[in-house]
């Protein structure tokens, strides 16, 4: 087993579907923090078989909503002094902002400079999400 | 400040008010003449239109207002590549209401979140049609004395066809509606329009391919053209072009008092003959955009009014 060692201030997101955390880890833009991060695929898991997790060292500043978007089950950990202080539950967000993008060429957001791609959560409690603009729903293809 | 992006942006309470206030505009013409002297309205149609233009600049001359503007997108400085948020927030410094017609999807709503005047959407692109709605429903009314309780067939180019997603839209909040929505099958209404309005809200519909099995059923036919401008592939413009042509012989079945409605322009999914059959309600719906661009633009600038 690869050890990674505790934190002693972050975040650790615990219990990510294994092979997901790359995605995470773009979206979140991890890449442009300045702290330490671990990424761990395909760990074993207890209740999910494999999974993935991601340590933040020095922050606790992430993005819920996409974590949300991403995988509501996801397990997130706050940790102080060495010690989980708070476990945040993560929901649906109602809106996403620049997290996924329009991909209809008639949507403005196809010509518009500097816009803001928002999609809302239908209410139909099917989980998906439509751009503001032109209604159309957001495809992970 | 109030904008009008999507239809149902006005409550149905508002609706009818606002239709109220259409009919007496209708009745009375004179005593609205001079409602906005000193109003300008803008009408910025980045997508050619003889009648959504025209309809909004001789209601806001009816009130006694003046309008300014360009009519293609080739003539405002979208030709330059300046983007909606920084086109508005100019117009906004120059007029008091505007009118945004655009080829995207969207861009009245982006617009309306920079502007400092009511906008009002004129069109974008396949997506909404709000004011047509407002003629639609005005129109209705007129015909059939109620706006609940009816059947309404929709024929066309239901994909693309923005002024059927507005009244859809509209007409859902109505008891008693039941859509038949005939098309063929490339051009059947977006999943949008049946997920989050006729399916969130039960509202009973079928989709058919064939006007003439249906027909009888009807209290209001709405035609749609099959709109070039709307396909990528000039093929399947063509082969679904005259999908549905309305004649005088389909008409035999219909109801005595049904309504032919349509947002014009027609090409050929009218035919000719159908004008004199005293159901084509299409040239009313002219007249009647006028009334209710009036009482809409009355209601926006909250002008005051006998």
């Amino acid at each position: 087993m690869l050890n990674i060692a505790s934190l002693e201030k972050g975040i650790v997101l615990d219990h990510i579907r294994a092979g997901s955390s790359m995605k995470i880890y773009d979206l979140l833009k991890l890449s442009e923090m300045d702290c330490c991060v671990a990424v761990i695929k395909n760990a074993k898991s207890n209740k999910l078989g494999k999974k993935d997790i991601i340590k933040i060292e020095g922050t606790t500043d992430v993005d819920l909503d996409v974590l949300g978007f991403i995988d509501h089950n996801i397990t997130v950990n706050i940790i102080d002094n060495g010690k989980i202080i708070e476990k945040k539950k993560l929901v649906l967000p109602q809106t996403l902002t620049n997290v996924i993008k329009c991909k209809n060429p008639r949507c403005i957001t196809s010509i518009e400079e500097e816009i803001d791609h928002v999609f809302r959560l239908t209410q139909d409690g099917t989980q998906r999400y439509r751009c503001i603009y032109c209604e159309q729903e957001y495809q992970d293809k | 400040m109030r904008h009008l992006i999507d239809p149902l942006d006005l409550s149905v309470q508002e609706i009818d008010k606002l239709l109220d206030l259409a009919d007496d505009i209708a009745k009375n013409p004179k005593k609205y003449s001079q409602v906005c002297s000193g109003k300008k309205l803008a009408t910025l149609f980045y997508e050619p239109s003889t009648r959504t233009r025209l309809s909004f600049e001789s209601a806001m001359l009816n009130m006694g207002g003046s309008v300014l503007g360009f009519s293609s997108a080739n003539s405002s400085s979208a030709a330059k590549g300046e983007s909606v948020a920084d086109t508005i927030r100019a117009v906004s410094c120059y007029a008091d209401i505007c009118a945004i017609r655009h080829p995207k999807e969207g861009a009245p709503l982006r617009a309306s979140r920079y502007s400092k005047i009511p906008v009002i959407n004129a069109g974008d692109g396949g997506h909404q049609h709000p004011t047509q709605t407002l003629t639609d429903l005005m129109t209705i009314r007129a015909k059939k004395h109620r706006l609940d309780h009816l059947t309404i067939g929709l024929c066309g180019d239901l994909k693309f066809g923005r002024t059927v997603h507005s009244l859809i839209k509209a007409l859902s909040r109505y008891e008693g509606i039941r859509f038949v929505l005939i098309s063929p099958e490339e051009l059947r209404v977006p999943d949008y329009i049946i997920d989050n309005v006729l399916k969130e809200k039960n509202i009973p519909y079928e989709e058919v391919e064939n006007i003439e099995d249906v027909i009888s059923q009807l209290d209001i036919l709405y035609m749609t053209r099959v709109q070039r401008e709307r396909f990528f592939n000039e093929e399947d413009y063509i082969r679904l072009k005259d999908s549905y042509i309305l004649t005088t012989a389909k008409m035999k079945n219909a109801k005595p008092d049904m309504a032919v409605l349509h947002p014009l322009p027609r090409v050929n999914e009218i035919a000719l003959e159908v004008d004199d059959d005293p159901r084509a309600a299409y040239f009313d719906q002219v007249q009647n955009g006028v009334y209710v661009r009036m009482a809409l633009m009355m209601t926006l600038l909250e002008v005051e009014h006998a």
